[in-house]
């Protein structure tokens, strides 16, 4: 190495594919902040990364999975957590991350998020709240505060917003959490916590998103939106989730609130059946690519 | 390689096809599944509810078709074989994820059991209205294989060669049952476990830094990796490149669905699963698939004894169409005719190739009950003059 080179390995670089850099994110969106806590808490859970698979669905947040040097299956739009869900059920061997964006989870996704929790699939999803269709070019979601503006909604939002915490709370999740994109070692830390636990997982991640949400609602720009979560977010855990909703102008609710203990699917289905589950290797270890030169 | 003899219930069984096809299934490695209930394809997936904990697999009762589409797709990549199992209404809303199976090169079987629609229709009665829904449902273009078995021993015979032809290209094959042969009983003789031949994934021997998860092999089919491999694979139904990375250009776009297309067609020959009885000298050839074959042998029974020569032609693999067969065929006969329990669907490809040679006659159907062989003997009546 050069005396001139003064490039410093950044600890979270392997965790990313590099060659997919930079990313497609807007200056000032808190998507790129949020991942940059979970690979933190990956290295410091020292979790086996070979063993790890990223799953979303579509939208900017969808694109996590794709910038993540993890097995990464960006699938289709909402439907990140049944497809979460096959591939923990085929190996159960693998930590399962959900990591997608609140229009794929809680509209379109709404019932897999419901149902993920009932079954307590084990499997971690961060959701990423931004409050809007992003992607498509910021559309109301079911997250949008009531009368805000958006492209769909430009006489303001008729309709209230979605509690998620609360909903995944009532469906029986067994950890729920909401940070901002201001709050990265409290992110982090709770990111770790929820990666050792077993059970359904979910951790709420405020975002901004200066480019649909801040600005057609004059909150300003992304560096704003920062200092207004840190003006009103009150760090409450184990609030009861029906405290914690999000009104606009109103406190942000953040810190751990459910933290229990419940049997998962998996553990659940083996206790159950007992001796009718007869485990044993599947046979699909004769791999072979012979079939590739078969004429055809 | 051949069936583990763990998972097949050798031996001679009356049961009915829905339990052929489960049975299938099992032989054919699949542990998994993932369905949500609907009348007339349930029966498969109870069945597999009791059997697949005693070969370590599991049935999955999801939230609607759409998350079984994908839930399989997932267990799949978990390093599973999976299929799901539905009917029309439910086929309907697992379109997106037929496409997003084709584009990702998911090997997965989908499961129709037809009934009469459109929309609810007819929950009880047969209909074989999906069959172009199975080839052009999802958006895009895409290749797929579609099978169509006609009795319950081929509702277990096929179902390991759907299984078989998913691993083999790489694709989502469709199984088009109908409501008659699902809940038909008949004889199955299911064979020692040495007997059935199983297509082993194409899962490759090469070190993660020489992989490419969609680098084509020879015959354009490329390898699989599987999650939890330290293969770090990435699976995306966006349109990608070789190392599976999006790459939003028609010249990527051009590269990968050309292949999709081709992987399948350059195969079509050797796809092509047909029956064909008295085609020699025949003036008229009855082209059918599915129950409606069944029904089809009683006409021209009927107009063999009015002395009319007729042969008949069976699709077991509708998707690929036997385009050659067809093309050779409609140059010797007076007439095509085929009927479908649809208002005319599969026909439409048999006109194409026909390509006006001879004339085609279309017996549709509106589903609830088989044709009257009558009809279908004044069909052939009419080819014949």
């Amino acid at each position: 190495m050069s005396t001139t080179d003064l490039h410093v390995h950044n600890p979270v670089e392997d965790l990313l594919r590099q060659d997919r850099i930079p990313t497609i994110w807007c200056p000032g969106c808190g998507i790129g902040t949020s991942v940059n806590s979970f690979a933190h808490a990956l290295l410091k859970q020292n979790i086996d990364l070979n063993k790890t698979a990223i799953v979303s669905g579509i939208g900017c947040s969808g694109r996590v999975s794709g910038y993540m040097n993890l097995d990464s299956f960006h699938t289709t739009h909402g439907r990140a957590i049944p497809f979460a869900t096959g591939l923990k059920l085929a190996n159960p061997e693998l930590n399962v991350i959900v990591y997608s964006g609140d229009g794929d989870l809680a509209a379109i996704g709404g019932n897999h998020l419901i149902h993920a929790a009932r079954r307590n699939m084990d499997i971690l999803v961060v959701c990423i709240n931004n409050m809007i269709y992003a992607m498509t070019g910021g559309q109301a979601a079911a997250t949008t505060p009531s009368s805000s503006v958006s492209t769909t909604t430009p006489y303001g939002s008729y309709e209230p917003e979605l509690n998620l915490v609360q909903l995944v709370d009532a469906a029986g999740a067994c950890f729920v959490a909401r940070w901002t994109a201001y709050h990265v070692m409290q992110l982090e830390r709770t990111l770790e916590k929820a990666l050792k636990k077993k059970g359904f997982r979910f951790i709420e991640v405020l975002s901004p998103c200066p480019t649909y949400y801040q600005r057609k609602n004059n909150m300003g720009d992304a560096l704003q939106a920062m200092l207004d979560y840190k003006k009103r977010s009150k760090i409450q855990h184990g609030c009861p989730t029906w405290e914690t909703a999000l009104t606009p102008g109103g406190p942000i609710i953040v810190g751990e609130f459910v933290d229990r203990e419940r049997e998962d699917y998996l553990t659940r289905m083996r206790r159950q059946l007992g001796p009718h589950y007869s485990e044993f290797p599947p046979q699909l270890e004769e791999h072979v690519s012979e079939g590739c030169s078969k004429e055809c | 390689m051949h069936a583990d003899p763990r998972c097949v219930l050798t031996g001679t069984h009356f049961i009915n096809g829905d339990a052929a096809c489960c049975e299938g299934a099992l032989a054919a490695g699949a542990r998994y599944a993932a369905g949500y209930p609907i009348t007339p394809s349930t029966e498969i997936v109870e069945r597999f509810a009791a059997r697949a904990p005693e070969v370590g697999g599991l049935f999955i009762q999801m939230e609607d078709e759409i998350a079984s589409s994908i839930a399989i797709q997932g267990m799949v990549w978990g390093g599973q074989k999976a299929f799901t199992v539905t009917s029309g209404p439910g086929f309907s809303l697992m379109m997106e994820h037929i496409g997003l199976a084709a584009m990702t090169e998911t090997p997965v079987v989908f499961v129709d059991v037809q009934r009469g629609g459109p929309s609810t229709g007819l929950p009880t009665l047969p209909s074989q209205g999906d069959m172009m829904q199975a080839r052009f449902g999802s958006h895009g273009d895409y290749a797929i294989i579609a099978l169509s078995p006609n009795s319950p021993q081929e509702c277990f015979d096929l179902t390991v060669k759907a299984f078989n032809l998913a691993e083999e290209f790489r694709v989502p094959v469709m199984f088009m049952m109908d409501e008659c042969v699902g809940h038909m009983t008949e004889k199955v003789v299911i064979p020692p476990a040495e007997q059935i031949e199983i297509y082993p994934r194409r899962h490759t021997k090469k070190p993660p830094e020489e992989f490419g998860l969609y680098e084509p092999g020879p015959d354009l089919v490329p390898e699989m990796a599987h999650a939890g491999e330290g293969y770090k694979v990435y699976v995306t139904g966006l349109t990608h490149d070789r190392r599976g990375y999006p790459s939003l250009n028609p010249a990527a776009q051009k590269e990968l669905v050309f292949r999709l297309f081709e992987k399948i067609r350059r195969a079509a020959d050797r796809l092509v699963m047909v029956e064909a009885d008295e085609l020699d000298g025949a003036d008229v050839v009855v082209v059918s698939y599915g129950i409606t074959s069944r029904v089809a042998l009683r006409a021209v029974q009927m107009a063999r004894a009015k002395g009319i020569k007729v042969g008949t032609l069976r699709l077991i693999c509708v998707w690929p169409f036997p385009e050659k067969l067809i093309r050779e065929l409609a140059g010797k006969v007076k007439a095509l005719v085929m009927p479908e329990l649809n208002m005319g669907q599969v026909v439409i490809e048999l006109e194409r190739c026909a390509a006006g040679q001879c004339k085609v006659i279309s017996v549709p159907h509106a589903g609830g009950t088989v044709h009257d062989p009558a009809e279908i003997l004044a069909a052939i009546e009419r080819g014949a003059r």
